[in-house]
């Protein structure tokens, strides 16, 4: 596979990969480093690539384990980052939406969902994956994924109704 | 009343949606139905959930990735089999090297002890010589003896 081909290959998926990254690691600028990265280090392996059932649920689990592999040796190494003055890049697409309160609202609950809910509702709310292929990359049965997708929905809907009151008085 | 047939259908798929037993397609009906303005006030929450996640999937990755091209793959492999061979070849002769050096070092001590005990056997020698020297002395004065006897 050429550079060319290789790049159409992974034309469709290299957004859900960087958003996937985003969403564990919160900083924009260190899921696109890391997203980079993967994408380098599938090309690296590109050889291999025919062999693969679905390029595009290898590529989600390559970059879902070098996230949480990248979390940990953070956690480890005392070196987590304080994203609490963190300034979001992406100016138009805020501009886009009226009440950006309510998305870093959003943003800062699914933060607070365990990272294993968390991925879940990336792939499955966002990127509108079919249970089927999120539990070939997640590596667990469909019925598991239920019940932590459920669980994260209404640990979110929960999150949004304590700040109900707080969320219309932005809204208006 | 169709207002209100659509948000009771509305919350039976909100029920499912909580339950995750919603199909994709329900889940985008969700999405589209609370990305309009006239959403029931007690559905408002869900409001900004859908509404967060439709905006989230905006996001794009803009970043370029240097591709190497695949050339350089294989010179790196290359470049790795020729190390290799290069650390082993060093190895093999090294030793050898090494070897003939440790010959030449002993030979060279061989030679300065040979040269050593000639020397001494020199000095010997011209000792002997010296010695010699007397014995002529003898041989003249016998001479000398003899010969005044013959007479």
């Amino acid at each position: 596979m050429d550079a060319s081909a290789f790049l159409n290959t992974v034309l469709p998926f290299k957004d859900k990969m960087f958003r996937l990254a985003k969403r564990l690691l919160v900083s924009t600028e260190e899921a696109e480093d890391a997203t980079q990265e993967i994408l380098l280090k599938l090309w690296r392996s590109n050889d291999k690539m025919a062999s693969y059932k679905s390029v595009e649920a290898f590529a989600m689990t390559m970059t879902k384990n070098f996230c949480l592999d990248r979390l940990k040796s953070k956690q480890a190494g005392h070196l987590k980052l304080v994203h609490s003055n963190y300034q979001d890049e992406s100016v138009s697409l805020q501009r886009k939406i009226e009440n950006v309160d309510s998305l870093e609202w959003m943003q800062r609950i699914l933060k607070t969902l365990p990272e294993q809910q968390r991925i879940i509702l990336q792939l499955r709310d966002i990127e509108q994956y079919e249970f089927e292929e999120i539990a070939e990359m997640m590596d667990m049965n469909q019925s598991a994924i239920r019940t932590a997708l459920s669980r994260a929905r209404k640990a979110v809907r929960e999150s949004l109704i304590k700040t109900h009151n707080y969320g219309i008085q932005q809204q208006n | 009343m169709e207002f209100n047939n659509k948000t009771k259908y509305i919350e039976k798929l909100l029920e499912k949606y909580l339950e995750a037993t919603t199909t994709v397609a329900e889940e985008q009906e969700l999405k589209i139905y609370f990305s309009k303005e006239d959403v029931a006030p007690h559905l408002l929450e869900y409001k900004m959930m859908f509404g967060y996640f439709s905006v989230a999937k905006e996001e794009r990755f803009t970043k370029n990735v240097p591709l190497e091209p695949k050339k350089r793959h294989v010179s790196r492999k290359w470049i790795t089999v020729a190390a290799v061979a290069a650390i082993s070849f060093g190895a093999f002769f090294g030793v050898d090297l090494y070897h003939s050096m440790k010959e030449q070092r002993e030979a060279g001590l061989a030679y300065t002890q040979t040269k050593e005990a000639f020397e001494l056997l020199a000095l010997n020698l011209k000792k002997g010589k010296e010695q010699m020297m007397y014995l002529n002395e003898l041989e003249e004065t016998k001479e000398k003896i003899f010969k005044t006897v013959n007479n």
